[in-house]
């Protein structure tokens, strides 16, 4: 059966009433929830190191969220979207030069140490700013933590840095280890990399290389009367079929991050006792983008830019590759951002005839087989939508008379050819809008980015309004002018179309009945699975 | 005995070039692949910037060039070292023997049943040329043959896993059961049903029709006339003149498959999540991990060098004339 969840659109219509009767209900079944069982979960890959301090990725999120945890994590109810975790309040100053966490009391580490103020400060200042691969950015102008006292962490920057993006990237980027585990060794090959010690609800138990990860209850857990499970099991599934297959079986009981695809949904929706959720994603949304290579004479002209932009029918695009699981996108900031969202930008309506028109106009002539130009077009080969959404793409570009050639490859051949090598005209992209622009979105169209870096704007496109906008942003401590900033971004990019936004999705989870508080919070599969329950 | 000995011994110095060069023309091939390892590693965890980048490079050696690369690997080679996983972030030889014992028992028992049945299904085919029952056997085969390995297992786990839940759907053992000894043993055959199952029938089509083909020849030979003119019961000619006879093509196949076996169990361990070999060589693909995969490679063809040496042994075994003219050499 399928749960009618809070879907994007309904959250984004700001429905509060929905959201707190949601709420409500949730609470009454938590309150019923019984205590104990091993939840076996699919998991689909094994992240080499397992330290979310480290490595911010939804991989490792996965698993390790539910052993280390950061200051705060997103909700569908709190203050600013956030829930405390570590800490348990937070507050920037004026001048973008501090902030200032209040820590909870009475948390102890796996190991019976307590948590104080000085693991955040190690943290922060050993690992999130050197180390990790987002908190690099998030992080480069802090200078200092203050620890006055254990439970009170102040950040000291050195230029002034926007409170908001703090706030916004607090979940992601502030997951806290153990000044006692990692100081003194070389961080990044300390075993307790793979062996997390944290302050979770779950202790990490074992893990058996392509088996399972198996984690337990932690006793001495701060939150009350959690975990409610005794143990988590991530088991290992490489293949995507197997995992429907394995829930009808009971063998898993649940499947996050689409493990079970798309395609299959429509089928394990009908079989009884398990349960279809697409909630539970809003702040982990990915982004459906057609890269451009501003490199090539044609694609430098936005007549041509506006032309594809036409070309493309999102509906389509949502309803048939994504089978309803996703929304068109209007730009660079997905409507699951409400904080920074508008609507109030250029749209191009799907119109093949006036794309042609376009381009007829602007002087590239249709040669005897129908075409104007070749483009070498790379889908991403990291989802099936991705490359299922690049032959779309060449079909719809056929009908504006532009013969693209799909060039296939895998992760790191892909990576290479179009972020370091430049060897594309058009490539889909999914990137991932992290709670705030200046995380992961405005690199994708921001000029000057060196050669190699991923997800990046390696198309050569270069706007220096759009690059003053963008720096005068990440400098403004003021939240209105700040989100106003980004308004303004979001128009300059739907305007001169860097990149073409087609749609934005979150993933699906696939349950069994019997798992209880799913999808309990914006980004639940990589929270931490506290209040998550097995009916018995 | 003094045969073995020698065969095995002229066999080992033969193999070392043959070695060294698998893994030199291994390296090369991963070369000219698009992409390294940091270029993978970087997309699995969803981006970094330029310095996060070149610090990765220089800490996976990826900053010397490609020769020296080459050279350095070589050289630990010769102190039989496998190298470093970058991939997994361990040592490729306990990777290696970590997973190599799964599969190792997935190929061994899918080869023994497809061989053991499938040159029994060949001689019931081959014993009657043309009857009905050759030709249900024949087409059958050919039917099994032509389905996909990764569709065949999942149609065998939703059949035999989801629907009749008689056996575990996916994995090696049960997880995290503390099982031990004869328990243990039991547990993990129970869950090798299936993805041996699925792997066994494709190769148990071709020794069939391999089986059936080779009888088909022997019929026409002189003996078996002399043979049937002898008056000899049919079973007796089967088994004894034709079977024995038709048997050693596929003792022949049996070594050439273990090598093919190899690469169609990356299917079967990945539908049925077997943590084995062949999925450990696809991670190593994605991954760009040139130590892991050359070590994979190496094993693989030191097993493959292995298997057909025993196959040799048999084949002197079974065929007088090749022993003879092996010691005579």
């Amino acid at each position: 059966m399928t749960v009618p969840s809070i879907s994007r659109r309904t959250l984004m219509k700001g429905t509060a009433l929905l959201l707190a009767s949601t709420a409500l209900a949730r609470q009454a079944l938590a309150q019923a929830a019984p205590a104990g069982g091993r939840l076996v979960v699919a998991a689909d890959s094994e992240p080499k190191n397992l330290n979310p301090a480290i490595v911010a990725s939804n991989g490792v999120f996965f698993i390790a969220s539910k052993v280390i945890e950061p200051l705060a994590e997103a909700s569908f109810d709190g203050k600013d979207g956030l829930a405390p975790r570590l800490a348990t309040s937070w507050e920037g100053s004026a001048d973008g030069l501090s902030v200032t966490f209040k820590l909870r009391d009475g948390v102890t580490w796996h190991d019976g140490k307590p948590f104080t103020s000085v693991d955040v400060a190690f943290s922060a200042l050993k690992i999130w700013k050197p180390l990790q691969n987002l908190g690099r950015l998030v992080f480069a102008n802090l200078e200092a933590v203050d620890t006055p006292d254990d439970y009170t962490a102040i950040f000291r920057f050195s230029k002034p840095t926007p409170f908001q993006l703090i706030r916004n990237a607090l979940p992601v980027v502030t997951s806290v280890v153990a000044k006692h585990i990692f100081d003194g060794s070389d961080i990044a090959a300390n075993p307790a990399n793979n062996k997390l010690v944290g302050t979770g609800p779950f202790k990490f138990a074992e893990y058996k290389p392509g088996e399972y990860y198996r984690l337990t209850r932690n006793e001495n857990y701060w939150g009350k009367d959690q975990p409610k499970l005794d143990e988590i099991v991530f088991r290992v599934l490489p293949d995507r079929a197997s995992a429907g297959a394995a829930l009808e079986a009971d063998e898993i009981q649940l499947a996050a991050f689409s493990a079970v695809p798309l395609a299959d949904l429509d089928r394990i929706s009908k079989v009884d006792g398990i349960k279809v959720i697409s909630k539970g994603y809003e702040a982990l949304t990915y982004q459906l983008v057609v890269e451009i290579n501003h490199r090539r004479k044609e694609l430098a002209d936005l007549r041509v830019r506006q032309a594809i932009a036409q070309a493309i029918d999102k509906k389509f695009v949502v309803d048939t590759i994504f089978l309803g699981y996703a929304g068109a996108a209007t730009g660079p900031v997905p409507k699951n951002a409400p904080e920074f969202y508008t609507s109030d930008v250029a749209t191009y309506d799907f119109n093949p005839a006036a794309a042609n028109d376009i381009l007829d106009k602007a002087g590239y002539k249709q040669g005897a087989d129908g075409n104007r130009f070749k483009l070498k077009l790379r889908p991403a080969p990291y989802f099936n939508e991705t490359r299922q959404f690049g032959e779309y793409l060449r079909q719809a570009l056929a009908v504006i008379g532009i013969d693209a050639e799909i060039v296939n490859a895998d992760a790191a051949a892909h990576l290479k050819a179009v972020y370091t090598d430049h060897d594309f005209d058009l490539a889909v992209g999914p990137p991932v809008f992290r709670g705030d622009p200046a995380i992961s979105t405005t690199i994708l169209v921001q000029s000057g980015t060196p050669d190699g870096v991923p997800f990046s704007n390696q198309g050569g496109y270069a706007n220096p309004e759009l690059d003053k906008i963008i720096k005068q942003a990440s400098e403004t401590v003021d939240t209105a002018a700040r989100t106003d900033l980004y308004r303004k971004f979001q128009q300059l990019v739907v305007a001169d179309l860097p990149l073409i936004n087609v749609a934005e999705w979150g993933f699906i989870t696939v349950a069994r009945d019997t798992v209880l508080n799913v999808s309990d919070n914006p980004r639940w599969a990589v929270s931490n699975w506290g209040d998550t329950a097995l009916q018995s | 005995m003094k045969l073995a000995i020698l065969l095995l011994r002229r066999r080992a110095i033969s193999s070392l070039p043959v070695l060294l060069i698998v893994v030199i023309f291994t390296f090369f091939l991963l070369e000219s692949a698009s992409g390294d390892a940091v270029d993978a590693y970087l997309g699995s965890i969803g981006g970094g910037d330029a310095a996060l980048r070149q610090s990765l490079r220089e800490s996976y050696g990826l900053d010397h060039s490609m020769l020296a690369r080459l050279w350095l690997y070589l050289s630990s080679l010769a102190r039989l070292d496998l190298g470093w996983s970058v991939a997994f972030d361990r040592p490729v030889g306990a990777l290696i023997a970590e997973r190599l014992p799964n599969t190792l028992l997935l190929m061994g028992s899918a080869t023994a049943l497809s061989f053991g049945f499938g040159s029994a299904l060949g001689i019931l085919a081959g014993a009657r040329p043309g009857s009905v029952r050759d030709r249900m056997l024949s087409i059958g085969s050919l039917i099994v043959y032509a389905i996909p390995s990764f569709w065949l297992g999942l149609v065998l786990s939703i059949a035999f896993s989801v629907k009749l839940r008689w056996f575990p759907i996916a994995g090696i053992e049960t997880i995290a059961s503390g099982k031990t000894g004869f328990s243990r043993a039991l547990d993990i055959s129970d869950h090798l049903v299936l993805p041996v199952g699925a792997l066994a029938l494709i190769y148990l089509a071709l020794f069939l029709r391999v089986m059936r083909a080779g009888m088909g020849q022997v019929w026409r030979l002189d003996f078996v006339l002399f043979a049937r003119a002898k008056g000899l019961s049919r079973s007796r000619i089967v088994l004894r003149h034709v079977a024995r006879n038709a048997l050693l093509p596929l003792v022949t196949m049996l070594g050439l498959q273990s090598a093919a076996m190899l690469g169609g169990s990356v299917v079967i361990e990945s539908v049925f999540a077997v943590p084995g070999f062949g999925r450990l060589a696809q991670e190593a693909v994605n991954g760009r991990d040139a130590p892991l995969l050359m070590g994979i490679i190496l094993t693989s063809a030191v097993l493959v060098i292995a298997v057909n040496f025993l196959v040799d042994l048999v084949y002197a075994g079974l065929d007088p004339r090749i022993g003879a003219s092996e010691g005579g050499a």
